[in-house]
């Protein structure tokens, strides 16, 4: 009966096994990828046919093609991509809460801090494969247009992808760890998931159509939301204007900033919140 | 040498209830320790507290000597009220995830699977399993560190009379093999088969040790009319602090030979002597007059 050691790495190697398994992820992952080709290019392009050369959403046939497949699909992020990000964290989260498992693992002896240290490692690899997914899915619909269309597959330079898929990422993977936070700030799923997607489809939308115009102080506030900053950095790496949630309220560098000090934020507070509070 | 479990003081309160309240409790090397109690009494919050999952209010918990910190739970194993495991997972997959959790050997889940009988299902989904495979995956969990100390929250909880019996025969068996074992359980009979000493607590206080071995000396259990009348002779002869009443009986700590003297005095003072005989191993009426018969109807 020897004293086990335990450490970050064996605890991400258990998270892994446990989130990779999950259906649900790969349920989210699916639901993602739809949207985005519906949204990003299906919808475009079923109008783009149905009207003439040049009128669908002000923008030409030029948006669907390879050049511009990268805002395409960023352009989710703050808003469905993004809600689909705070359910993906809550999922991995708050299900130790509905399942009790919590207990289960903590009484294996890891530290607590080592678990949630392994389960946002382990989101940050999520949301990785969830922005490289939907970039690949993205670059084949864009290429597929081309084809069809007959026009030439010029590709964005890897610089311009990287940056692209790096704001992304960083976006959706706060969104993720606002999850991780509800999850663990209400112990559970369903209230979690129902107010972040409050907050993120609706609160956010009204303070910008309806109260930002009326009151000077929410349209300032509205500079150090987490939406508007995702909105203007996605903007700034090429997603279209028009599109919901996208809007060049900020500076990239500032909206960059803004984005990862929330989700440090987010993370601190949910590591503050899960040590110090009981296991019922 | 240091005790598997030493609390001292230890209190847990919710606002102004306090759910655990002063409680020392020593759980010896190597036995099987029954913590006993109604739903309610504190059990699971005393065991909760030993795993680090609640913060005591005030109080110290010492496991083989170590305060809670760092490799804390390292020869600790535990199953705190009832199974909760990833329903999506095998009982195979979900020990995998676990094993890596306390940095144990993936080669440990199959030992683990074996002991507890559940290899040949060990395929199977969590979600498919009965409460009692549930209940034996969750022993598994406890035992994938091969832990010195075994902390059991009524491990048989739900389980049908086979099951029971199947889960205490395997608690028995590790207990054999040279493990210490807290079991917290609010059924009467099985600490009674199970454990070597029992830990009695009634509203989040420990009202008594004692071990199984001594409930032996229970003594005699005498119905008589009126009650009051014959207590009060009994009282006179072997003292009133070794005679209790619970129910329509009086049970009388006292030997043998004192039988036939008591129904003598009895019968002579006109009394009408209905039973009279050496009762059995009684832990349920202990734990009633300790308890001052807070006992829940799951008390049996």
């Amino acid at each position: 009966m020897t004293p086990m050691r335990t450490d970050l790495v064996t605890n991400i190697r258990a998270e892994l096994t446990k989130q990779r398994k999950r259906p649900a992820h790969w349920l989210l992952l699916a639901v993602a990828v739809l949207l985005t080709l519906t949204f990003a290019y299906l919808i475009p392009y079923l109008g783009l046919a149905d009207t003439p050369e040049g009128v669908t959403n002000g923008r030409g046939i030029g948006a669907l093609l390879p050049p511009a497949f990268v805002g395409n699909v960023i352009a989710g992020t703050p808003l469905f991509v993004g809600a689909l990000a705070v359910i993906f964290g809550v999922l991995v989260a708050g299900s130790e809460y509905n399942w009790e498992s919590w207990k289960t693992v903590l009484a294996q002896g890891p530290s607590r801090l080592t678990v949630l240290g392994a389960k946002m490692a382990v989101l940050v690899l999520g949301t990785l494969v969830l922005l490289g997914t939907l970039l690949a899915a993205g670059a084949a619909a864009s290429a597929l247009v081309g084809v069809l269309k007959d026009q030439p597959l010029d590709w964005p330079s890897v610089s311009a992808i990287l940056l692209g898929a790096g704001g992304g990422w960083l976006i959706t993977t706060m969104w993720a760890m606002l999850g991780v936070v509800l999850a663990i700030g209400f112990r559970g799923v369903a209230l979690p998931i129902g107010l972040g997607l409050v907050w993120l489809l609706a609160v956010q939308n009204l303070l910008a159509v309806v109260a930002a115009p009326l009151l000077d102080w929410v349209a300032d506030l509205q500079l150090g939301l987490p939406g508007p900053n995702a909105g203007s950095l996605v903007a700034a790496l090429g997603a279209p204007p028009g599109t919901p949630g996208v809007d060049a309220l900020t500076a990239a560098p500032q909206a960059t900033l803004v984005i990862a000090a929330y989700l440090i934020g987010f993370a601190v507070l949910g590591a503050w919140l899960f040590r110090r509070r009981d296991i019922a | 040498m240091t005790s598997p479990v030493e609390t001292t003081a230890l209190t847990k309160r919710y606002g102004h209830l306090a759910a655990v309240t002063g409680l020392d409790l020593t759980v010896r090397t190597g036995e099987v320790y029954g913590f006993l109690g109604p739903n309610g009494a504190g059990k699971t919050t005393t065991l909760r507290m030993l795993l680090g999952l609640i913060r005591p209010t005030s109080g110290t918990i010492r496991l083989f000597g170590a305060s809670p910190g760092p490799h804390y739970l390292d020869r600790v194993g535990a199953l705190i009220e009832g199974p909760a495991f990833y329903p999506y997972l095998s009982g195979h997959d979900n020990l995998r995830v676990l094993a890596a959790h306390a940095g144990a050997g993936p080669r440990r889940v199959a030992t683990v699977l074996r002991i507890v009988d559940l290899a040949d299902r060990a395929g199977d989904r969590y979600g498919t399993y009965s409460l009692g495979m549930k209940q034996r995956l969750g022993l598994a969990a406890a035992l994938l560190k091969d832990p010195a100390l075994l902390i059991l929250d009524e491990p048989t909880n739900g389980l049908d009379p086979a099951g029971m019996a199947d889960i205490r025969a395997t608690i028995r068996r590790l207990a054999d093999d040279g493990r210490t074992v807290l079991l917290s359980s609010h059924l009467l009979g099985e600490v009674q088969q199970i454990c070597d000493r029992v830990g009695m607590i009634s509203e989040g206080r420990l009202v008594a040790q004692l071990s199984v071995a001594d409930l032996s000396s229970a003594g005699l259990r005498v119905i008589a009319d009126p009650l009051p009348a014959a207590r009060e002779r009994v009282s006179a002869m072997i003292g009133a602090d070794r005679v209790t009443e619970h129910g329509d009986a009086l049970y009388l700590d006292t030997t043998d030979d004192m039988v036939p003297r008591i129904n003598a005095e009895l019968v002579h003072a006109g009394l009408a002597v209905r039973e009279l005989h050496r009762c059995e191993p009684d832990l349920e009426r202990t734990f009633l007059e300790l308890t001052g018969g807070r006992g829940d109807s799951h008390a049996h």
